[in-house]
This record gives C-alpha cells, sequence and structure tokens, in this order.
C-alpha cells in the first residue's frame, strides 16, 4: 500500500519520471513480440523443412550397375531406339530358355507391346540394379564429392539423375526391389476404400445431422447422442481399428468376405482383410466429424426459411429437403469432402484392419485384400534400404497430390454450388 | 382428384394430425442414423471390454498393473513400459506444442495484423492436414539423423523416442496454436482497452489480461493436445522403435502402447491367442486415458468458460 503510493506520488511529481520504468518495460515487451513472432516463423519454417526432406529423398542422383552392358545391345546403350524385332531378339539371344518358355507362355514375345518389350530388356537382360543413391540436394551442390566417391567406391557404376515419381512408378505394383516397385495396386485401393466410405458416412452422417438438429428434442437421449458424437471424435484412430478388426474383419466376415453373396472372387482368402472392411472403418472414424460439420451448416440456415416453408403447409421433411438442405449444401459437401481428404492419409487404423504387406496384384472388387497409399508409405519407410525410402518420398508426393488435389476440388464445387444456390 | 382426404370429402378443413407413412418412415431413417453413432461408442466398449475381460481372466490386472516387463514370449504382461513409452513421447510433444503453440497463438491473435493472420492460418491448416504417417517419415528419415549427427551417434539411437516427441510437437502444433488463438480472440476488446488505458505495456496487456482471460479456453486446448499425443500412432511406429522397454533414457528406442498395437497387429497374428487379447487390452488404457483428457478439456470450458457479453 505504502510502496503504490509512494510510487503513484512520484508519478504525480511531473518532471518527467512519469512511469519510470517505461523504457525498460517497453524493451521488454519489444523482445517478446520478436520471440512470439519467431515462433510463428518456426512454425511455417517446419512445414517448409517438412516438404523439402521429401521433395529432397523424391529426387536425385542413382548410382546403378549392370549385369548386361547396354552399349552391346544397341549403339550408344540407348535401347529406344531397336526395332521390335531386335528387342525380341535381345531377349532371345539373353535369357534363360526357361526363362523364355515361361515368358511365352504368359504371351508370345512377338504379340508383345512395345513398352512391355522395353521394360523386360531393361529389368531381365541389363538387369539394372542401384547400388547407391544421393539425395536431390547432394545431386545439386555437392556433385564433385558425389563424382569422388562413386569413383573410389563404384567405378563401373552409371550415374543417371533420377526423379522417383516417375510414369512407371505410379503404373507398376509392389516389388522386392525399390527401384521396380510401384503405387498402382496402392492407388487403386485408396480409391477404392475411399469410395465405399464416402458412399457409406455421408448418408448416414447427412442424416443423423438432419435428426439432430432438425427434428430431435432436447431429451435426454438426444443429448446424450450430442455428446456422445463429441467423445467420438475424439477417440484416437487406431481404436477405430480394433472395432473394424473385431466387427468387419471377424464379426461379419462372410459379409465382408464377400461369402454370403457367394461372391469370394479372391481365390487368395482375404478372409474378411478386404477394402470393404477397410472403407467401412474409415467410415465409422470420419462419421463424427461429418456429422458436427453438417450440424453447424445446418444451424447457419436462417429459421426464417423454414417458417416460410410451414407457412405455405409444408411438412417437416418437405422444408427439410426443399428449403434447408438447398440453402446448406454447399458447407455440407465441402465439410465432407474435407473429412474424407483427411481419412485417405489415415494409416494405423488400416494397419490394424489387417491391410496386406506384399501386394502384387489390383484390387479387383470391394472383397479384395487391400493396401493403400500411406500403408505403402509405412512399409517403405520401416525398411532399413535407402533406395525404399526415396520411394517412400515419391509415394508421399503422389499422396499429397492426390490429398490437395481433393481439397482444390471441394473448393471448386463449393464455388459452383454458391452460385447456383437458391436462397442466399 | 388423386386422393381423397377425409375432409376433402366433408368439404370441412380439419387441424387434426393426418397420419403420414413417408414422413415417419423418413422420421425413424434418420433417428436410426443417429443411433448409429451410440452403436459406434458400444461397439468400442464391447469389443474392447470383451476382449480385455478374456485377457485378464488369463493375466490378472494387478501384473497388467504392477509389472515393469511385457515380454509375451515368457508371459509378461506388464503396461508400463509401454505406458512409460507414451509418457515420453508425449512429454517431450508437449515441451514442444505447449510454448510453442501459445506463442503462435498470442502472436496471431494479438500482434499480427489481419493480412498476416489471413496468410498464416491457413499454413498451418496445411500443416494440420499432413497425414501423420508423413510425420513419421520426417522424424526417421530427417529429424533422427540430424539429432544423430548434432549429439554423436553413440547417444542417440536411430530409433529413440525424443525424436518421435519432437515431431509429434510438431504434428499438434496447429490444434493447439489453433484453439488457443480462438479463446485469445473470444477475450472482448474492452478488457483489453480497460488494460490500455491503465498504461499497461502491449506485453502486459497480452500476458498480464488477455492470457489469464481466457485460461480455461488454454488449457482445454492443452489437454486436448495431450490426448491427440497419447494416442497418435504412425510417427512413435516408425521412429520410436520396436519392442517394449523400461526406460527413462528418452535417446533409447521405446515402444509406446499405440506402437506395440500397430506392429503385432500388422504381422501374423491368430485371433483367440492371448497376444491378440491383450492387444484388446491396451486399446483399453488407450481409450479410457483419452476419454478421460478428452471429458477434463470439455468440461474446463463448460464450468470455467468465462462468458463474456
Amino acid at each position: 500500500m505504502s510502496a503504490a503510493k509512494s510510487r503513484a506520488a512520484t508519478d504525480a511529481r511531473g518532471d518527467g519520471s512519469f512511469l519510470p520504468n517505461l523504457g525498460k518495460r517497453q524493451a521488454y515487451g519489444r523482445r517478446w513480440a520478436a520471440a512470439f513472432a519467431a515462433a510463428t516463423i518456426a512454425a511455417v519454417l517446419v512445414l517448409g523443412a517438412l516438404v523439402a526432406s521429401i521433395v529432397n529423398d523424391a529426387f536425385g542422383l542413382v548410382a546403378m550397375e549392370y549385369t548386361v552392358d547396354p552399349a552391346t545391345l544397341a549403339p550408344g546403350g540407348d535401347i529406344e531406339k531397336l526395332s521390335d524385332a531386335e528387342l525380341v531378339a535381345a531377349l532371345e539371344g539373353n535369357l534363360k530358355s526357361r526363362r523364355l518358355r515361361a515368358l511365352g507362355n504368359e504371351k508370345p514375345l512377338a504379340e508383345r507391346e512395345r513398352a512391355d518389350l522395353l521394360a523386360l530388356v531393361e529389368d531381365e537382360v541389363i538387369g539394372w540394379e542401384v547400388v547407391e543413391t544421393f539425395s536431390l540436394a547432394e545431386s545439386l551442390l555437392g556433385r564433385a564429392k558425389v563424382d569422388a566417391f562413386m569413383a573410389a567406391e563404384h567405378p563401373e557404376a552409371k550415374l543417371v539423375f533420377r526423379s522417383w515419381v516417375n510414369a512407371r512408378f505410379l503404373g507398376s505394383s509392389q516389388s522386392a526391389t525399390a527401384i521396380d516397385a510401384g503405387v498402382r495396386s496402392a492407388l487403386i485401393g485408396t480409391l477404392m476404400t475411399i469410395l465405399i466410405t464416402l458412399a457409406t458416412a455421408f448418408p448416414i452422417g447427412i442424416a443423423a445431422a438432419i435428426w439432430l438438429e432438425e427434428y430431435a428434442k432436447d431429451n435426454r437421449w438426444n443429448r446424450f447422442i450430442r455428446v456422445n458424437i463429441y467423445n467420438l471424435a475424439g477417440v484416437p484412430s487406431i481404436i477405430y481399428g480394433m472395432l473394424g478388426l473385431a466387427i468387419f474383419v471377424r464379426a461379419l466376415e462372410p459379409i465382408t468376405s464377400g461369402a454370403a453373396f457367394g461372391a469370394v472372387a479372391d481365390p487368395t482368402g482375404a478372409n474378411g482383410r478386404t477394402i470393404l472392411s477397410a472403407g467401412l472403418t474409415l467410415a465409422l472414424l470420419v462419421l463424427p466429424v461429418i456429422i458436427i460439420n453438417a450440424q453447424e451448416a445446418f444451424r447457419a440456415v436462417p429459421r426464417t426459411l423454414r417458417e416460410s416453408g410451414y407457412a405455405v403447409g409444408a411438412t417437416k421433411w418437405q422444408v427439410v429437403w426443399h428449403h434447408v438442405l438447398p440453402a446448406s449444401f454447399d458447407r455440407v459437401l465441402t465439410g465432407a469432402i474435407v473429412a474424407v481428404s483427411r481419412a485417405i492419409g489415415e494409416t494405423a487404423p488400416l494397419v490394424v484392419v489387417g491391410a496386406s504387406t506384399f501386394l502384387t496384384q489390383d484390387p479387383t472388387s470391394v472383397f479384395s485384400k487391400f493396401t493403400t497409399l500411406p500403408i505403402q508409405i509405412y512399409q517403405w519407410t520401416a525398411r532399413p534400404q535407402e533406395d525404399f525410402h526415396n520411394i517412400a518420398a515419391a509415394a508421399i508426393l503422389v499422396l499429397l497430390v492426390l490429398m490437395l488435389s481433393l481439397n482444390a476440388f471441394a473448393i471448386i464445387l463449393r464455388n459452383r454450388l454458391r452460385a447456383k444456390k437458391r436462397f442466399a | 382428384m388423386h386422393e381423397t382426404f377425409p375432409d376433402a370429402r366433408t368439404g370441412r378443413l380439419s387441424l387434426a394430425k393426418r397420419a403420414r407413412p413417408v414422413e415417419a418412415a423418413i422420421r425413424g431413417l434418420l433417428s436410426v442414423s443417429a443411433a448409429i453413432s451410440v452403436l459406434t461408442t458400444l461397439g468400442i466398449v464391447v469389443t474392447l471390454g470383451t476382449e480385455s475381460w478374456g485377457f485378464f481372466r488369463e493375466v490378472g490386472i494387478l501384473e497388467f498393473l504392477g509389472s515393469l516387463e511385457w515380454q509375451p514370449v515368457i508371459g509378461d504382461f506388464g503396461i508400463w513400459p509401454l505406458f512409460n513409452a507414451t509418457l515420453t513421447t508425449s512429454f517431450f510433444a508437449m515441451l514442444v506444442a505447449l510454448p510453442l503453440g501459445l506463442m503462435v497463438a498470442i502472436y496471431l491473435a494479438e500482434y499480427a495484423s489481419d493480412r498476416v493472420r489471413e496468410t498464416l492460418k491457413p499454413v498451418l491448416e496445411v500443416l494440420a492436414g499432413i497425414p501423420t504417417v508423413v510425420y513419421g517419415y520426417f522424424a526417421l528419415a530427417t529429424v533422427t539423423p540430424f539429432l544423430r549427427s548434432l549429439l554423436g551417434t553413440e547417444l542417440v539411437g536411430v530409433y529413440n523416442t525424443f525424436s518421435a516427441g519432437i515431431v509429434m510437437g510438431i504434428l499438434i502444433l496447429p490444434l493447439v496454436s489453433s484453439m488457443c488463438e480462438d479463446a485469445l480472440s473470444a477475450v472482448p476488446r474492452s478488457l483489453r482497452e480497460g488494460a490500455y488505458a491503465m498504461g499497461a505495456t502491449k506485453l502486459e496487456v497480452a500476458t498480464q489480461v488477455v492470457v489469464p482471460a481466457a485460461f480455461s479456453g488454454l488449457a482445454a486446448a492443452f489437454i486436448l493436445g495431450l490426448s491427440r499425443a497419447v494416442g497418435e500412432t504412425m510417427i512413435v511406429a516408425l521412429a520410436a522403435g520396436a519392442g517394449p522397454k523400461f526406460t527413462l533414457n528418452p535417446f533409447e528406442p521405446a515402444e509406446t502402447m499405440t506402437g506395440h498395437i500397430v506392429r503385432i497387429s500388422g504381422g501374423d497374428i491368430s485371433y483367440d491367442s492371448i497376444d491378440y487379447r491383450s492387444l484388446f487390452a491396451i486399446a483399453l488404457v488407450l481409450f479410457l486415458v483419452t476419454l478421460a483428457l478428452n471429458s477434463l478439456s470439455r468440461r474446463i470450458v463448460a464450468k470455467h468458460g468465462e462468458v463474456y457479453e
């Protein structure tokens, strides 16, 4: 009390010592303001580092060795210049007769496409093998070091710049060697899974939101449903995986494996660990998010719009269908797409549900075994070999592009729907 | 005339409710859809409960909660090594996300101009939208090698809970900062103006007026962030290491609860085995911990949330 009084006395003296510590306090404030800004910049830089580290691994120099020198097959080693007949000759001249017969049984060499022949010559005759990979930073900034290393360690190897994301990577399936592996089956698996998720979670989620916002009375049961949905939104995704494993894979196996419909298309025996199970598990996962988002969209529809419907004698459902839904559908739809695009990146629940660890065939139906892009990324990252990290980075780029394009699609769709909307 | 209604025949307007079978059917369909969320919860509780019950009949809850060893091969099922690793990674995650998240939130809510805020918020949202497996890759392929070159390869293992925790902190940073920013922005302008009128500097207003006023919202954000960290899986599955181990050294590998579930269920596991059931017991612990944290977070907001006019 006395201290405060004396300070007040000094402040009031009017000799310029009003707020004696002002300079110090302001300097202190400036320092902290800089710290707050620095923290924010750090957060943005981390995002940059994340993207940079992925790009750094997805492109770069690769040192490869071959079993047959391409220069012996074609002048200058450029096998692209060979004719189809010469390619067939190269295959026949270099492969063991047993392998040739096996290939011939699949499809006679003379009838094969040119791209197919080229791939065969590359894989089976030349037999490229990766001996060393370099990151993009090493390739661009430390080229001299790379060359010195190569001259000392692998003088025979050919050094080429490689984009690990390429047409072949997108077009081929899982393989035991990184350079031949691709994301095709995983990409198809992801798209099929997500379609099932969208087809189930979207209608159910919107119906639940309509119930809660338009129909439900404020009683104990409906309050319980609301609290429950918020709780579900916070359940870790891996728990949904456990639920999917117990319910869809085991308890409902006859349905999810397709046996109940007489459609056991997959002789390898997926046993309920199918695309259908994966899609339904993810549907349960995104359902709370879709419901909460749709509820917010319905809540934003003005009350007067509903009342005008009732005033002309519309029933409750007519009001919902003709007034509330058209007025809020842009928000509902974009929210659902964003939720589903998040689900595309989900990994843990699908590992638990039983994604295949090594799938070389494309899924043929919803009752097939499955793998998805994040699962591939997980498996490739978990391998110790450097070149698998390269294709993991490449797969991450594919995944991020897929998610970004879905989000962009959602934004375009929203703008379109907004332009067409009858009610503002 | 398509249909004849009773009131159409009598020519009188009836205000009585007419039976509308289609409306009733739609109503039923909608309520069933809403009930699916309850069924999901029920499904989680029942599956976790029954499988764990089978597990506890064989192992005993005292050993589960008391033992420091998790070695299914020789029948040791003590959850502490897994729980401890989860605590370690979550601790480092919060060590990053708590101060950094609060500072970012204060900057965005109090200092940044509208234009800066409108550019930075989407960037943080992008950070929040990146799949966790990508963060796992980042932890294993970038952060760990960096730490190893910085602190020495003898000290830092190829797999360690430290870098998993740090990257997890980066993962939950956007969640924490955006929730904190919402809480700070909800503090009314009049409170700030009052403090300025008393001669407070901008920093004093932010730290001594706005932050205490928004405290419940900030606490809720941190608890929700902690809950996310506890349930986070892919980062720890990739970067924290395989194999349960009770260690307090964050540079050693140790498997978390979530990491263990993913590794074991990803392999060939036979149903109805003790290993299979033990996963559900771990999941039950995980479920209860995250549920408690989420409920606490919501209660704080509901009970102590200041409502300003």
